[in-house]
């Protein structure tokens, strides 16, 4: 757990492939069952938390 | 007694009062460090040292031999050096802590280590003061005001003291995990808002008075009552789950603290105990009722 990561953006996983461009590693999901699935996973292998920011988009972030 | 020599039963008799002090005050420690065997023995065998010098003080400065009492400084030195040694221990350990303990909480518990050994030193000079000059009856009273002197001295306040620790209820605004309206985080998985509801538990800690509400804000202050509570009652947390990290978060407004927690014993009377239980430390602990502008400013609001 490096101190470099921790409160950056490490994915982004969204429906909506408009609204996020940049920075981070983006994953697209065809529909929410495969975003939640995917955010898990991710979470899972880069321990760290998943959030919803609401409008499609989930990102995981480590604190 | 025995034909010993005065000043040989005046030091013993320090030594023993001191070591029984430094005894005494490490069990009290069981419930906020772990008494691993090894760090138990250096640190009785340092309570020692110290209630050696401490009694050695008396013949020293009779005989007299003030240059011997410059020692007691050297024994300062020294016992500082456990101040830096038990914080360097338990940072180190802090990496592959779930739940940290927290940097104010590290120091205050090495602070705790450093004075301790003074305590004992200071029971061991004043049993063998009284060994020195009164009889046995009176070095046995003395022991025993000097051990219950330091066992109260160090006591020190708990959470309890300055805040009413109640059971609250817990659900999430949308995504965002809410405790008595505090908010406290923002959860993305579905399924760990689902574990979050079920298992979860929740006490609000309100303080009793600004005082109180100043030194629980502080952040390390509220990193201990979160580090006691996953002590007491374990966390479903693990190195991949982040969302189950216990929180204690404030209501910027009403100054109450939600803490949130998903234990692994889900028994709320336990929880509310381990959060009562944690000392205020020192670092966080602030009277700001007792300085003027802090004073004035209170009155003007009531």
């Amino acid at each position: 757990m490096g101190s470099l990561t921790v409160g950056s953006i490490l994915a982004v996983i969204t429906l909506n492939m408009d609204q996020v461009s940049g920075g981070a590693p983006i994953f697209f999901a065809r529909d929410e069952e495969e975003r939640e699935r995917m955010a898990r996973y991710l979470g899972r292998i880069l321990d760290a938390m998943v959030h919803d920011l609401e409008n499609g988009t989930y990102i995981v972030v480590r604190h | 007694m025995f034909d010993l020599p005065h000043h040989i039963i005046v030091i013993l008799a320090g030594i023993l009062a001191g070591t029984f002090t430094r005894y005494t005050l490490l069990r009290v420690d069981y419930r906020q460090y772990p008494g691993y065997p090894h760090a138990y023995l250096a640190h009785l065998f340092l309570g020692f040292i110290a209630s050696a010098l401490g009694s050695v003080a008396v013949p020293a400065i009779l005989k007299p031999d003030y240059a011997a009492v410059t020692f007691l400084a050297l024994a300062a030195q020294q016992f500082r050096e456990i101040r830096s040694i038990e914080r360097l221990t338990l940072e180190s350990l802090e990496q592959t802590e779930l739940v940290k303990r927290g940097l104010d909480y590290i120091e205050g518990i090495a602070r705790t280590f450093e004075a301790r050994n003074y305590l004992a030193m200071g029971t061991a000079f004043f049993t063998s003061m009284a060994a020195q000059f009164f009889g046995l009856a009176w070095t046995g009273a003395v022991a025993v005001a000097a051990v219950l002197f330091s066992y109260h001295f160090m006591e020190g306040a708990v959470v309890g003291d300055i805040c009413e620790v109640v059971p609250a209820g817990f659900y999430f605004e949308r995504t965002v995990l809410m405790v008595d309206k505090i908010g406290m985080m923002e959860v993305g998985l579905k399924e760990a808002r689902e574990k979050m509801l079920k298992d979860g538990l929740a006490v609000k800690i309100i303080p009793k008075d600004a005082n109180a509400k100043a030194t629980i804000h502080d952040l390390g202050q509220r990193n201990a009552m979160v580090f006691t509570a996953s002590v007491m009652i374990g966390v479903k947390k693990d190195i991949d789950t982040p969302e189950y990290t216990p929180l204690a978060r404030k209501n910027n407004d009403t100054g109450e603290v939600g803490l949130f927690i998903v234990p692994v014993e889900k028994d709320i009377e336990q929880l509310i105990a381990a959060v009562r239980l944690t000392p205020v430390l020192e670092s966080a602990s602030s009277k700001p009722l007792k300085s003027g502008p802090g004073l004035r400013a209170v009155k003007k609001r009531r």
